[in-house]
């Protein structure tokens, strides 16, 4: 059966499965390897060395590419990995990339740091008006790389207007997909010609494993990823994968069950007193509510808000959380809370930072698995505590 | 081939498709079945895994045996061999027992009208005398632990065939390198692999080999009824730790015989417990049964205060229970690893309190040796200041 006759829920499991490993073991073996043996001089049978490729990874790249609808994906040991390895695929000295001014920090801190020195340049601008998209490639430019949606803000990009302009130039186009996994939204399908996930987040989903991914249809390109990965050593390890492997099989459901209590957080933070503003797509409120139903199959589990109290009040409900987590990255069954203007994108001039709508008093919720009863009670009493609210009615009633 | 060689030349991965070099990891529960009315060669991780299987064998092949068994701790191993007892049948084992072994003994099978009985075993006459026509079982250890007394095995095994008993060897202070029990004719012989086969202190584990295929079959259905088998992560580590034996092994005794040698001279100590010394009375049987004399060693210093501040002052030795790792470790066994030895057995056996315990690393000789002997030395000031302080105004 070809997994294109599946639904997701039942590629995610069955996905990554080859029934002729010798002894027929239901999960696919931990290949902790490093070389195979070869039968005859230059004769292997598929692998050789793992930095190259190595059968658990195989299955990791086969499920990921099927979610994807694509050949098996390319995976590395890291997103950043993964999204380096994508740009030195395809730019070399004198080459142009247009990105996202949303895009995740340390993907402008190749581009400010690293890939500067090797004269490529790029451009942030801001996707969501896919004119300035247009606007900003050069002869030069090779490739157009999203972030939908951007991070931390949630502002969204039309991948499939953006994917008009970028076929008219003969151009890439390549979309962070890591805040809605390919469950949620499909880059591939509308337009984009590769798609990049940090597997770190809700494709592992247990804050276990770091880790990235390319899939494109584009076999060439797919080649190409692999000479690199392997030339730079970045092949995702042994272990990790067949952790990510165990993580994915349960993706579809644990997305419904994340974006079910984030809709509900998310209303009741808009129905909060001291709270300013909610950014989350499935609010009514939110600007791009139709290109999310348009785009999406969800408006995700991600959450910015901020609150009417300002800054320092907002770093106190911060210090006051208990069941939430202080801690970066997201996607996990955890929830976890975090400040962007101190950690995620402390590093960005602060006038940038301004004009990207990261306010200093913003905060950025990754809704984990918890009951949504249990995190709201948790963020209240940090309102509370944080003197940014009064202390409220019964919390249950609040939720509908 | 050489033990070296047989260390690292086995077959990883038999009949695996991609020939990796290391075993594969089936961390997995169950196995996909071709037919609905038969199974393949593996159908559940508890009865069979692969990555087991390969330790399994590779370890039945290093003590000489037909078959091995691999459990998830060296307590697990042995408590499968007492399975192969009856109510009412005897255990008979050299009183300078493993303290663990002693509470499952004396302790856990007691409710099972299994009955242990404790005597010297490198006394044979003395020893055969204990066996009464209950006696089943003889399990020794041998060099001791912590008395590192060594057992003529060939006199023990020919007494428990004699008296139609099995018996078995805990081998953990020797591994299959220096000492194979199977071919001095005992029956089954067991390791905590824990200690030389992991060597890095990373996995808890125990091993059973035997030699002859209905014991094996015995021991199999215990393994698979009790389900007390290694998890396979644990079997893959062990297969990691166990290529580089003979390596560890070398180092290891080539450090302990000179430590042995330091101690012996060394004002403050007043004996040294190794079978290495040619002043030992197990030396002679211990050249005709082993190829070495390892490097788990035991001494006293007449003072359980002063055996203790040496064991808080010493640096590369770590205050650990457990023995054969790359880590040199250092323990008061009185007070540790021996202090589960119900107390009216306790009464009955020798085990000095002021016994230090050493097990002797990687690390280099002069370095260990210069540690020791800080340690003795700040020891000494320490006690003989604490003995001042004492004495009244």
């Amino acid at each position: 059966m070809s997994t294109q006759d599946l639904q997701v829920s039942t590629v995610a499991i069955h996905g990554g499965r080859t029934l002729d490993s010798h002894a027929s073991s239901i999960l696919f073996p931990l290949y902790q390897t490093s070389t195979f043996v070869h039968d005859a001089v230059g004769v292997d049978k598929g692998f050789s060395y793992s930095r190259v490729s190595n059968p658990t990874v195989d299955a990791l790249e086969k499920v990921i590419g099927a979610l994807e609808g694509t050949p098996p994906a390319v995976c590395f040991r890291t997103g950043m990995a993964a999204i380096a390895t994508l740009f030195l695929s395809v730019l070399k000295a004198g080459d142009h990339a247009v990105i996202s001014d949303v895009v995740y920090g340390g993907t402008m801190r190749l581009f400010r740091e690293v890939l500067d020195g090797l004269e490529i340049t790029a451009s942030f601008v801001h996707t969501s008006d896919a004119a300035n998209v247009e606007a900003a490639i050069t002869p030069t430019t090779r490739i157009v790389f999203l972030e939908t949606p951007g991070n931390p803000t949630l502002k969204l990009t039309d991948i499939d207007a953006v994917a008009q302009i970028t076929k008219r130039h003969s151009i890439l186009l390549a979309v962070d997909n890591t805040f809605l996994t390919p469950i949620l939204q499909k880059p591939l399908l509308l337009g984009a010609d590769i798609s990049v996930l940090s597997t770190t987040k809700y494709i592992d989903g247990h804050n276990a494993t770091v880790g990235g991914s390319l899939a494109t249809r584009d076999e060439k390109l797919l080649e190409r990823f692999r000479l690199i990965r392997k030339t730079i050593g970045t092949t995702q390890a042994p272990f990790e994968a067949w952790l990510t492997l165990q993580g994915i099989k349960t993706l579809p459901a644990r997305l419904r069950l994340h974006c079910e209590g984030a809709s509900i957080i998310a209303r009741w933070l808009e129905d909060h007193p001291a709270v300013e503003r909610v950014y989350y797509p499935g609010l009514d409120s939110f600007p791009q509510k139709a290109l999310a139903r348009k785009q999406q199959s969800s408006p995700g589990a991600m959450i910015a808000f901020e609150l009417k109290a300002g800054v320092e009040a907002t770093i106190r409900a911060l210090n006051s959380v208990k069941l939430c987590s202080r801690a970066e990255s997201l996607g996990g069954l955890e929830t976890l809370i975090t400040h962007p203007s101190s950690t995620t994108h402390a590093d960005l001039d602060p006038e940038l930072r301004r004009s990207l709508g990261i306010s200093d008093g913003l905060v950025r919720l990754s809704v984990g698995l918890e009951a949504a009863e249990d995190i709201i009670a948790d963020l209240d009493q940090a309102f509370v505590a944080a003197g940014c609210a009064e202390t409220t009615e019964e919390v249950s009633h609040e939720i509908r | 081939m050489k033990f070296a060689s047989r260390l690292v030349s086995f077959d990883p991965a038999p009949g695996d498709r991609f020939r990796p070099i290391s075993t594969p990891i089936y961390q997995t529960a169950t196995f996909e079945q071709e037919h609905a009315d038969s199974f393949g060669e593996y159908d559940y991780s508890r009865s069979g895994n692969p990555t087991r299987a390969v330790l399994e064998k590779h370890l039945a092949s290093l003590e000489n045996g037909s078959r091995g068994f691999c459990f998830s701790s060296g307590m697990a191993a042995i408590s499968t061999v007492t399975k192969l007892l009856r109510s009412g049948e005897e255990i008979l084992a050299d009183s300078d027992l493993y303290g663990g072994t002693c509470r499952l003994f004396s302790k856990i099978l007691d409710r099972s009208g299994i009955v242990a009985r404790y005597a010297d075993a490198s006394d044979p006459e003395r020893f055969e005398q204990q066996i009464t026509p209950s006696t089943r079982l003889i399990h020794i250890e041998s060099p001791t632990n912590p008395l590192l007394r060594v057992i003529d095995l060939r006199r023990i095994a020919a007494i428990a065939h004699d008296h139609g008993a099995l018996l078995c060897v805990d081998n953990s202070t020797m591994s299959p390198y220096l000492q194979n029990p199977l071919d001095l004719g005992a029956d089954i012989v067991l390791h905590s692999a824990t200690k030389f086969l992991c060597g890095h202190h990373d996995v808890t584990a125990g091993a059973i080999v035997v030699k002859d295929e209905k014991l094996a079959e015995q021991i199999y259905f215990v393994q698979n009824a009790e389900g007390n088998s290694l998890a396979p992560f644990d079997c893959y580590l062990l297969l990691r730790g166990l290529k580089t034996l003979k390596l560890r092994v070398d180092c290891q005794q080539r450090n302990a015989l000179a430590i042995a040698r330091f101690l012996s001279s060394h004002q403050d100590i007043q004996r040294v417990y190794f079978p290495g010394l040619i002043e030992n009375r197990g030396y002679a049987i211990q050249r005709s049964q082993a190829r070495g004399a390892g490097s788990v060693l035991s001494f006293t210093t007449g003072s359980v205060e002063l055996s203790k501040a040496i064991a808080e002052h010493a640096k590369l030795f770590r205050i650990t229970v457990s023995f054969g790792s790359v880590n040199s470790s250092i323990s008061l066994p009185g007070a540790m690893s021996h202090a589960s030895v119900p107390p009216e057995i306790l009464a009955q056996r020798e085990l000095p309190p002021d016994l230090v315990r050493v097990s002797v690393g990687i690390e280099d000789e002069e370095d260990l040796i210069a540690d020791l002997d800080r340690a003795i030395c700040r020891a000494k000031e320490r006690t003989s200041i604490a003995t001042g302080a004492e004495i009244p105004r």
